[in-house]
């Protein structure tokens, strides 16, 4: 007696594996990792994008008729805990793919690990040249501009103005450094008058501004670099403006245009700075629109930068898996490769060269409209035009 | 000379920001001896209330009352905190009450996202500073000025609250010399109470004051917290005037340094307190702390080896746990690994900490170098993993050998924050290096060989090292040496007059622990399969005391059940919710409620008192030699 007991319940357990193994055929799973706790003013709309993105998806169908699961996890801004996380997603849930990452070291972590454990990984938002050049690897995409990217773009306007001494502000680590070294050798290439005659680099999150300011006008500088961002930028731009900083030269500024950064500062905004970012009220194309019309619609608030990169990563992924019609890795970096597909910035495409993507970013100055911070006379400018050369990006990245 | 009086002064209105904050920090530590963590989390709660209120409130006396009065509330709230949380846990273990502070400060965190949201919010412009001075052509920022005003003015208010008051006085008395003061028949209940409120609005005052020149966001606290703590150290514990003086003198260095070394803010607070330290060993203006009164040997119970049924117990334990990689699933595997690295790391702060009395908040230095060391060897001398693993954490033992040499020269409070001075100056030097540590990108592709590239002989292989270490520490416990150690600890006259060179046998225990934690950084950096400044970052120093605290610092082993559980807990958390530090702050404040003495130090309390119990001819006997001290 007591032992049919036991078949039945063997009996029904396996009946309930097979179940569960039949609803795991009908869907398609992501894993998707980012930094969630320790950033949530870019993470929050970055997590907003890719909810309505995987909405759409299977609204239209899912992936050639299986839904489309993203599982989420938070890396608390740690890379060792990202790698935690990425090995639960690809041990544990079986996910086809990995997805996200905010900070550099984090997506390396985490391409370091998909090419050790051959698992393809699309990074959503790290903005370092290592993870398609000096450390890139076959498993890792990356859909961003890249700082080198977002420097060429800005390198061309800057290079325009008549100022000849030149001064930076960068954050003191990797991605600071390497935003003013492309920078000053793009610049230094298209204006070789030019020079450099001060550089500060105040701790990432702890700038002390009042000195870095007063340092900077020391060094009477007619342009100044700016690569903070954050709180530091909300800082260096309440000292700047208190102290005449700006005034009477021009500022050059990575990434002050998304609205995650030119938003606090409010009533405060510098005007006339040369910056990348996204001007969501000002971009009139259908693309965007659509985009724009579905947020608002779902979240009734608007997006920010992330809000796109979050949508648009879910969306590649989706269009890879869809051409792929496979989860194994090697046929997702075949599918990959040379991958077009429509964004809300227009048609994008996944390079096969370094993979990096095309996707491009806008440029503008900044101004005051209402009391609010804006980017005005904002252009789009396409990825695929400020990447080097062939030749030359074949001697950056390591052969596969 | 006009720029370089405007740098004096932007430098001076730092310090006043810095100060404020410090001076509470002190007061409260010089009383209670509290290491208050969520120190930073009332400074950051000051800013968001008075963000709030501010906001609703209009004119002139909206701004500065709104100020006021969000110190006012948070002061509050920090009592709250202290008559709710603090009281109960006064009689644990020195360092134990950091534990209950580092959990409110991540439940904090979480909170004022909740509330707040996540964007970096701005704050009014003080009505009146709006603008700056002309100074010879340069720009003095109003603000600025009123701050360089504030800060005398606090100092000043605080210096005759301390001489002309009666509270003064006993404030004064009890940062000299707690025990005699309650002797005497004070009620420290109240006066801990009324300082701790005093040092929470100090705080939330300056966090305030801030809003018309910061963001206010939820990383407020961090970024402060940690600076503050050198300043109180560099002033000397306790020491108002110091404090201030520190202030400035950390202040001003940063506003000119970065003219000759723009990269010099990483790490000046911690280079100045290194060189502080080691010159005058009790900061600017401290005194030597007045030495313990406690009665040795009876503080903890007296440590006996296992027994052989203990014994067989905790390799039936091993035994059990050597047995997942025959049901447990890949991922199960590898965070087992790395459970049981955090074991070894824990153990060897463990052993620092309980057998040799000193508390590093700066262990994360020798786990890094080992994992570094590793990666060294691996990647740029090509050596295979053996080799590698054998030889990495020679790197950490180099490290706790020069450190530790200055180190153990100071005692309490002033050794864990010149161990946490030179922590973060091997951090800086992994951030800072590019060329030889890769930065902050760190150093990828630090793969194990074959034979240990599956989960389940990597876990085998962690867990093989794992118990060997512990097992070891616990033979150098009950060693001679191991009783020297605990000699020196309980009482170094009484050791020195038998003949205990103390600070060597110190300094041997802290080699030992560097070398222990460098085998864990190590394996760290093999199961990984990277190396990045974060493994000698502060936040992993204090996981390893958390984890020690939670263990139970008076037990021989209490920090391998405080690293299983802490580490298990904050895997799982993190991978199952968003809020995970919330709800890891809330688990960690009610652990520390339930546990006072730490998990496996309550346990044993327990045990021993119901063994007592049963025989009252022992408990008669330690009454009477309680009675002879």
């Amino acid at each position: 007696m007591r032992r049919r007991h036991l078949l039945g319940a063997g009996l029904a357990i396996a009946v309930a594996g097979m179940a569960g193994s039949a609803m795991a055929q009908s869907e398609i799973k992501i894993g998707e990792i980012n930094s969630y706790s320790l950033l949530p003013a870019f993470t929050e709309p970055y997590r907003k994008g890719w909810q309505l993105a995987v909405e759409e998806v299977n609204a239209a169908g899912g992936i050639n008729g299986k839904k489309l699961v993203v599982i989420s996890k938070d890396d608390g801004g740690k890379p060792a805990d990202a790698q935690t996380a990425a090995n639960e997603l690809v041990s544990s849930e079986n996910v086809a793919m990995l997805a996200g990452t905010f900070l550099s070291n984090i997506g390396l972590a985490v391409s370091d690990f998909a090419n050790q454990k051959k698992v393809f990984f699309l990074a959503a938002e790290p903005l370092t040249d290592a993870i398609t050049w000096s450390k890139g690897n076959r498993y890792t995409f990356r859909l961003r501009p890249s700082n080198y990217m977002q420097a060429a773009m800005l390198v061309e306007e800057a290079a325009k103005l008549p100022a000849k001494r030149w001064a930076t502000i960068a954050p003191n680590y990797e991605y600071g450094q390497s935003a003013v070294a492309v920078f000053k050798k793009l610049m230094s290439e298209k204006r070789p008058d030019i020079q450099w005659v001060d550089e500060q680099w105040p701790p990432q999150g702890k700038i002390d501004a009042g000195p870095v300011v007063q340092a900077v006008a020391a060094a009477n500088p007619e342009a100044i670099l700016n690569v903070t961002f954050g709180a530091d930028l909300v800082k260096l731009v309440r000292e700047g403006n208190t102290r005449g900083l700006f005034k009477n030269r021009s500022v050059v500024s990575f990434l002050t245009g998304e609205p995650e950064y030119l938003d606090p500062l409010k009533d405060e905004t510098p005007e006339g700075w040369i910056v990348t970012g996204y001007p969501w009220y000002d971009i009139k194309t259908p693309d965007h629109d659509k985009f724009l019309k579905a947020y608002q619609a779902k979240y009734n608030d608007y997006p920010r930068l992330g809000s796109i990169v979050g949508y648009q990563t879910i969306k590649a992924a989706a269009a890879i898996l869809a051409k792929a019609k496979s989860t194994d890795p090697e046929k997702l970096i075949a599918a990959t490769e040379g991958l077009s597909m429509p964004s809300p910035f227009g048609e994008i495409t996944f390079r096969k060269i370094d993979h990096q993507s095309t996707l491009g970013a806008y440029v503008g100055k900044t101004a005051l409209k209402d009391g609010k911070g804006v980017m005005v006379n904002s252009v789009y400018r396409k990825g695929a035009d400020y990447l080097p050369g062939d030749a030359e990006v074949e001697k950056l990245r390591p052969k596969d | 000379m006009a720029f370089y009086f405007v740098q004096f002064l932007t430098g001076l209105a730092s310090a006043a920001s810095l100060f404020l904050v410090a001076s509470g920090l002190s007061i409260i530590f010089g009383v209670t001896r509290i290491v208050n963590f969520a120190h930073g989390a009332f400074y950051m709660l000051g800013a968001y209330v008075a963000f709030t209120l501010t906001e609703r409130l209009s004119g002139a006396l909206g701004f500065w009352g709104g100020i006021v009065v969000a110190a006012l509330i948070v002061a509050v709230i920090g009592v709250l905190v202290e008559m709710v949380l603090l009281r109960r846990i006064y009689h644990a273990p020195e360092l134990f009450q950091l534990l209950a502070t580092f959990g409110l400060t991540l439940m904090v965190q979480d909170i004022v996202v909740m509330i707040w949201g996540p964007d970096d919010l701005l704050g009014r412009r003080a009505p009146g500073f709006r603008g700056a001075v002309d100074f010879f052509g340069q720009n003095i920022p109003s603000y600025d000025l009123f701050l360089i005003a504030l800060s005398p003015v606090v100092l000043g208010v605080l210096w005759l609250l301390f001489q002309r008051t009666r509270w003064g006085v006993l404030v004064r008395a009890a940062t000299q010399d707690r025990d005699m003061v309650a002797a005497l028949g004070v009620n420290q209940k109240w006066l801990f109470t009324s300082v701790f409120a005093l040092g929470v609005f100090l705080a939330a005052l300056g966090g305030a004051l801030q809003i018309p020149r910061d963001a206010v966001h939820h990383a407020l606290d961090l970024r402060i917290i940690v600076e503050v703590f050198v300043v109180v150290v560099i002033g000397g514990l306790g020491s108002i005037i110091g404090a201030f003086v520190a202030a400035v003198l950390v202040s001003e260095l940063n506003a000119f340094g970065i003219l000759i070394f723009p990269k010099i803010s990483i790490i000046l607070v911690f280079l100045v307190m290194a060189v502080v330290l080691i010159v005058r060993p009790w900061g600017l203006f401290g005194k030597p702390e007045a030495a313990a009164r406690r009665t040795p040997g009876l503080t903890v119970n007296p440590w006996r080896p296992l027994t052989s049924g203990e014994r067989m117990m905790s390799i039936s334990a091993l035994a059990l746990a050597a047995t997942l990689p025959l049901f447990a699933g890949n991922y199960a595997l590898t965070v087992g690994s790395e459970i049981a690295i955090f074991v070894v790391f824990a153990a060897s702060l463990h052993f620092l900490m309980s057998v040799g009395g000193l508390a590093s908040f700066g262990h994360a230095a020798y786990f890094g170098l080992g994992a570094y060391g590793v990666a060294f060897l691996a990647k740029a001398a090509g050596l295979p993993m053996m080799v590698s693993l054998l030889l990495g954490p020679v790197l950490g033992l180099l490290g706790a050998a020069v450190f530790g040499f200055f180190a153990v020269q100071l005692s309490g409070v002033y050794f864990a924050m010149l161990t946490l001075a030179f922590a973060q100056i091997v951090w800086s030097i992994a951030f800072q290096w590019v060329t030889v540590t890769g930065g902050d990108n760190g150093i990828l592709g630090v793969w194990p060989e074959k034979w240990a590239a599956s989960p389940a002989n990597f876990y085998w292989l962690s867990l093989g090292i794992t118990a060997l270490v512990v097992a070891l520490l616990r033979v150098i416990v009950f060693s001679p040496f191991g009783f020297a150690l605990r000699a020196t600890r309980d009482s170094p006259l009484r050791s020195e007059a038998i003949g205990i060179n103390g600070k060597r046998v110190q300094w041997t225990a802290f080699v030992i622990s560097g070398t222990v934690a460098g085998i864990g950084g190590a394996l760290f950096a093999y199961l990984k399969g990277s190396v990045f400044p974060d493994s000698v970052g502060i936040s992993l120093s204090v996981d390893a005391l958390v984890m020690v605290l939670l263990g139970g610092v008076e037990t021989v082993s209490g920090a391998v059940i405080g690293a299983i559980v802490f580490k298990a807990a904050n895997i799982w958390l993190v991978s199952q919710t968003d809020l995970s530090k919330l709800v890891l702050g809330g688990f960690i404040v009610l652990m520390v409620v339930a546990f006072p003495k730490g998990i496996v130090g309550t346990l044993e309390t327990i045990r021993n008192r119901r063994r007592s119990s049963k025989a009252k001819k022992s408990a008669l006997v330690t009454s009477r030699i309680e009675a002879a001290e």
